[in-house]
């Protein structure tokens, strides 16, 4: 029995239990509500099917949970201008290739620099807030508040609030597929990026400079750690993190709607950063369960739509993973539920002595 | 023994800041848009009528500000509070009262459940109400995807009552003699805050608020029932949030999924603005108002200018809640310093 | 003076154990009305508990707690309802609200009301006269943080007076107050004294304790040391109490060993009168090559406080630091660890352990700082260090990998010693390495620490514990009242010498 007992807890003491688990869950209503759920079909030359839709509509919600990984590891706070940081990136990167115009189908600039641009002004937003957290000692959610409000009217700003075009086939492959591969283009960059940040972490001492700080600032700095250096870093990396999804959002649709792009994925990136087992107030951090957390996520919404919910009503279901997901971290709950517990056994034993 | 005071109060320094704002910017207005008649009653009057949702959203946000918490979901509560109006006086055929009635019971248990997820559970608040923004947004679109308007009489009756003043009226241009009005929401939502600047100034329950917001600690070892307090501020926001949806509603007699978009920014903002310090402990519902004024003149500004954007609005609000927030942070710092 | 004799309180019998470790033995405590009486010990005395005990914070397992109006003992469950019996407490840091009123903050949860509401006026007078008769002229209107914080201290001993407290406890109340403000609050607790109020003192200035107080009580270790009238106890006397030892014996107590190694005179760190403000006055240092430097004075005399600013931690306001003849300026600790420094904090739990990372993280956490961002010491590397001072240092970890909150307080303490050795420092800080250590790691940390100042590196000893630093040190600085007031070199050290200067007898230069 005990042994039994000692390999559940090993298994659920794992880190990645908790994020592998809610995928599993979500796959198995799946085998049962929809067997067609795990077809996959190739047609021209490219692979359809479900799986295939979540792994790639899953890309930009992977590239923002790392960003937002780190910065909830470092600073015990989330960002939640990514959706609108997003937005101003799309938005200058086709103000600059469409040469500002409403529609076109030609370049007006070279395609490397929208990309830059459209990265850096993502990195360039991430710092600020990063300014603000870090230097200014402002909460996370309050500093990242200012772009969540202003992100939205700057992108309105570069497209004059006008939905932008940029009817370009080379544009397209970006979201889409590059002619001659088989799987879309969105996949790729989500593991180049997944790839590099592991890299960054394995090669360099960031990883463990995030978690000390994380968890410990005091210690951090008395160990020699630039506690501001690193906030600071992991705002403007959870920027350009944006800025890329922000790019793969405009392209998927060539175009920018500075109202809707990337709206409400904040709460996605958040979402799939808890989900991933990492606690929301900081410390040590799984990069892998934020990714497999994203694409749950992605799988838990391609579920609800194959179930016919509409877009707008999901959000009831994932408030309610949010909360749930967040009061089990809670020690509150544990704290309430042993009271519970002990203060049960407390009456008995006291009815025994009256 | 007789002690100096060291400095200028930090609370009164940012309510000063923010009159003047305001003064300034209406004055700006008159002189800029001197021939579109800006420094007329009834303008000023209009940022009333248009932002009496607003009045009473920030009300409760400051109040939520006050203990040291945030709400962001109110915009998303104001979009079902209208939806959810509309569909049971249109669809169900009920009454407006009762309909006003449900309403503000949803808003009461919706704020129950999210302060006892703060007050109890000890959530942060931002994830509480972020996901109860989507909750509520999206419970906006189980109730229905299109939108509904509202036709109920006795609603409308309400919406389209004008309560004209007994002077300052001005010839209109077809020489009929128009005098300033008000519609009863604005009524409605000064009575509100009025309620509510006594309710913190003058009972207990309104100074515990205060002192949870200052340092919870100290309230606690001076007997402060924390956890209720919190707990009844975020009851009373719900329904505060809910019946700032029903006057909203009453300006745009309707319900749809995409209603009051971003007001949760402009309640926060308002409350900010009017000096209300998000680190908790400060605030005050008439510079609140101010707050609303301010962005309500901001928008007036926009729409006599004509060729500028609504965006400019978000970004002007944004623009102005940086400043306010960096220099609550400069203020708290030094304070540390002198501390 | 009839009152002197009246009790207000009288603890008899009082114990407490926490897991492992007896907090309070059968303490005894009686308190007078009309008296300041000090309660005095080093770390781990038990002050603090008995303070909890007597105030509701903590339960205590057998004994009784007596006040002046009950017939029955009591037994109080929290400071709500020690303060309904009568006994009320003042911490260091105030705990009043900041942002609202004087006058709020002295009525909250009692305010006045007219017609169902605060009588806001009412509260305003009445707390104008409550605090004229303290004789404290401020306006009550004004939110508590516009006042310095003495005066919010002021306002909280008024609060807790008002309350009805027959029983005034001031738990560290002048820790940081500024002489001017210290002697305002001194003639606030003679006046309360006038009026018959018992008040229990918890400080760690001697100075004070010999200018304001009637009666001393010592604890050490979580025992009753005894009662004293304060005229009747001389200061080396009172030092000698508190740390342990029968000023009778000192005389006759050699230094245990005299295996220190001769400083090599080569110095090392010269500091100037450094200094940082509200923690150290400006101080002049030398560091020598090869010696074990001890800083030893009460906690609060500013002992941690020098190191901290000689580190970098506390970033220094005045005066020069030069580090092997080299003009220094730390601007942050990492710049201190680059001129070869490293600092064992005292507060283990909070500045020294990280607590979720592993034991391997923890040692090479302060190296891997030093190399920078880039430059991360391979997986192989990161195990030989952490294998080499788990041995070195006899680390009881089952692996390396465990979190370090999983081991001892000792082995926590060996994993941050290890984190600095891997730094191979020319200077090293320890403040406090053995506090909570079992009695076999401490020897081994002191034999440890020889033997490091034996290879070559300077090394700075603070410890509570005199005994300890006369095995470990060979020269000893004296700190008092936050300023360095003496040193003591190797032929002087002796415990007796080391109390007097403590206690601010004359040192001998």
């Amino acid at each position: 029995m005990s042994r039994i007992k000692n390999v559940i807890i090993k298994i659920t003491g794992y880190r990645l239990f908790l994020p592998l688990l809610c995928l599993a869950i979500v796959l198995l209503v799946n085998i049962i509500k929809t067997p067609s759920f795990f077809e996959i079909t190739i047609k021209n030359g490219v692979f359809y099917g479900y799986i295939v839709d979540i792994i790639n509509r899953s890309s930009e919600l992977v590239i923002l949970s790392i960003g937002m990984t780190l910065v909830v590891a470092a600073s015990g706070g989330t960002d939640i201008s990514v959706g609108a940081v997003s937005a101003v990136s799309g938005a200058v990167a086709i103000f600059i290739l469409g040469g500002g115009q409403t529609s076109t189908d030609f370049y007006h600039a070279p395609y490397l620099l929208g990309v830059l641009a459209a990265i850096g002004v993502g990195a360039l937003l991430g710092a600020w807030n990063g300014f603000l957290v870090a230097k200014m000692r402002i909460q996370p959610m309050v500093a990242t508040l200012i772009l969540y409000t202003a992100g939205r009217g700057i992108a309105q700003l570069i497209t004059k609030g006008q939905i932008l075009y940029l009817r370009v086939d080379h544009f397209k492959q970006l979201g889409g597929f590059i002619p001659g591969i088989p799987l879309p283009t969105p996949v790729f960059v989500a593991i180049l990026c997944i790839l590099v940040t592991m890299l960054l972490l394995k090669k360099t001492a960031l990883g463990l400079y995030v978690q000390t700080v994380g968890i410990n600032s005091r210690a951090a700095r008395l160990v020699g750690l630039n506690s501001t250096m690193i906030k600071f870093l992991t705002y403007t990396f959870c920027g350009l993190c944006s800025g890329i999804a922000g790019m793969i959002i405009t392209s998927r649709v060539y175009s920018i709607d500075a109202n809707n792009a990337g709206l409400n994925i904040e709460l996605d990136a958040i979402l799939a950063v808890a989900l991933g087992g990492n606690s929301l107030g900081g410390g040590k951090f799984s990069l892998l369960g934020s990714v497999i957390g994203a694409v749950t996520i992605q799988a838990l919404t391609t579920t609800l739509y194959a179930m016919k919910v509409s877009a707008d009503q999901l959000y009831v279901y994932k408030a309610i993973v949010v909360i749930l997901i967040v009061a089990l971290q809670s020690s509150e709950l544990k704290r309430m539920l042993r009271n519970l517990r002990g203060r049960s056994q407390v009456t008995q034993t006291g009815k025994e002595v009256a | 023994m007789n002690f100096r005071i060291k400095k200028m109060d930090s609370k009164q320094f940012l309510l000063l800041i923010t009159i003047g704002l305001f003064i300034v910017m209406y004055l700006a207005g008159m002189v800029v848009f001197q021939d579109k008649n800006f420094g007329k009653l009834q303008v000023f009057l209009n940022l009333f009528i248009s932002n009496a949702g607003l009045i009473v959203a920030a009300t409760g946000m400051t109040m939520v500000i006050i203990t040291g918490g945030i709400d962001i979901s109110v915009g998303s509560v104001i979009a079902m509070t209208c939806m959810l109006l509309a569909w049971m006086m249109e669809i169900k055929g009920m009454g407006a009262v009762p309909a006003l009635a449900i309403v503000l019971a949803v808003g009461l248990v919706y704020g129950l459940v999210q302060g006892w997820l703060i007050a109890y559970l000890k959530i942060q608040p931002f994830i509480v109400t972020l996901a109860g923004l989507f909750f509520a947004r999206g419970m906006t679109a189980v109730i229905s995807t299109d939108m509904i308007s509202i036709k109920n009489g006795l609603f409308l009756k309400w919406a389209n009552a004008k309560i004209y003043f007994p002077f300052g009226g001005a010839m209109n241009r077809k020489g009929v003699m128009v005098y300033p009005y008000l519609y009863p929401s604005v009524l409605l939502a000064l009575l509100t805050l009025v309620l509510f600047f006594v309710v913190l100034k003058y009972t207990k329950f309104g100074r515990s608020v205060y002192a949870v917001g200052g340092n919870e600690q100290s309230a606690l070892m001076m007997g402060v029932n924390i956890r209720r307090t919190k707990l009844k501020v975020y009851a009373i926001n719900g329904v505060l949030g809910t019946f700032a949806g029903f006057l909203f509603s009453l300006n745009t007699c309707a319900g749809f999924v995409e209603q009051a978009k971003g007001f949760e920014m402009e309640a926060i903002a308002s409350s900010v603005i009017g000096g209300a310090l998000l680190t908790g402990g400060v605030g005050n519902v008439f510079g609140s108002l101010l707050g609303v004024l301010i962005k309500g003149t901001i928008e007036t500004f926009i729409t006599f200018q004509g060729t500028l954007s609504s965006w400019w609005t978000k970004i002007t609000i944004a623009v102005l809640l940086a400043f306010f927030i960096i220099l609550q942070s400069v203020l708290a710092s030094r304070k540390v310093k002198v501390g | 003076m009839e009152c002197e004799n009246k009790v207000v309180l009288t603890m008899r019998h009082i114990s407490k154990n926490f897991p492992g470790v007896v907090a309070l033995s059968n303490v005894d405590f009686t308190l007078r009305a009309g008296e300041i009486h000090a309660l005095m010990g080093e770390n781990g005395a038990g002050k603090s508990t008995l303070i909890k005990v007597l105030t509701g914070v903590e339960e205590f397992e057998a004994g009784e707690i007596r006040v002046i109006d009950k017939k029955e003992p009591i037994i109080n469950k929290s400071p709500h309802e020690a303060q309904e019996n009568g006994i009320s407490t003042v911490y260091q840091e105030v705990n009043l609200c900041p942002n609202l009123t004087v006058a709020e903050n002295l009525f909250i949860g009692r305010e006045p009301m007219k017609r169902g509401m605060i009588d806001w006026k009412t509260m305003n007078k009445k707390s104008k006269e409550l605090l004229m008769n303290l004789d404290i002229d401020i306006d009550v209107a004004m939110a508590l943080e516009n006042y310095s914080l003495a005066i919010q201290q002021m306002i909280a001993i008024a609060r807790a007076v008002d309350m009805s407290a027959r029983v005034l406890i001031l738990d560290e109340p002048t820790s940081s107050l500024d002489d001017n403000e210290v002697e305002k609050l001194f003639q606030l607790m003679r006046h309360l004294k006038s009026k018959g109020v018992g008040i229990i003192f918890v400080t760690h200035f001697l100075e004070q304790v010999y200018e304001v107080c009637d009666r001393i009580t010592v604890l050490r270790n979580g025992s009753l040391v005894g009662e004293f009238e304060v005229g009747k106890l001389p200061r080396v006397q009172l030092v000698a109490k508190m740390m342990g030892k029968d000023f009778d014996d000192l005389a006759s107590i050699k230094k245990s060993s005299g295996n220190q190694a001769a400083a090599s005179g080569e110095v090392l760190i010269s500091a100037k009168q450094l200094s940082h403000s509200g923690t150290i006055k400006p101080f002049d240092l030398d560091i020598h090559k090869g010696e074990v430097i001890g800083l030893t004075g009460l906690l609060g005399s500013g002992r941690s406080e020098l190191a901290r600013t000689i580190y970098g931690a506390d970033r220094a306001d005045t005066g020069e630091l030069q580090v092997k003849g080299k003009k220094v300026l730390f601007g942050a600790p990492i710049d201190a660890m680059k001129a070869g420094m490293g600092y064992l904090p005292e507060n283990r739990k909070e500045e020294g352990i990280i607590a979720d990372l592993s034991v391997r993280e923890n040692i090479i956490i302060a190296l891997q700082a030093k190399r920078g961002m880039f430059r991360l010491l391979s997986r192989k590397e990161q195990e030989e260090f952490t294998d080499k001072y788990i041995g070195l240092l006899k680390i009881k970890t089952s692996d390396r990998e465990v979190p370090i909150r999983q081991l001892s307080g000792g082995n926590q303490q060996k994993v941050i010693l290890g984190r600095w050795l891997l730094n191979n420092p020319d200077f090293l800080i320890l403040d406090e390495p053995t506090r909570g250590i079992d009695v076999g790691t401490k020897a081994e940390i002191q034999k440890l620490v020889v033997q490091l100042a034996q290879e070559g590196m300077a090394v700075m000893f603070i410890s509570s514990e005199i005994e300890e630093m006369l095995r470990t040190c060979s020269r000893m600085v004296v700190l008092r009242d936050r300023c360095m007031v003496g040193e003591l070199q190797e032929e002087q050290l002796g415990q007796d010498s080391i109390m007097r200067a403590i206690a601010g007898g004359a040192v001998n230069e």
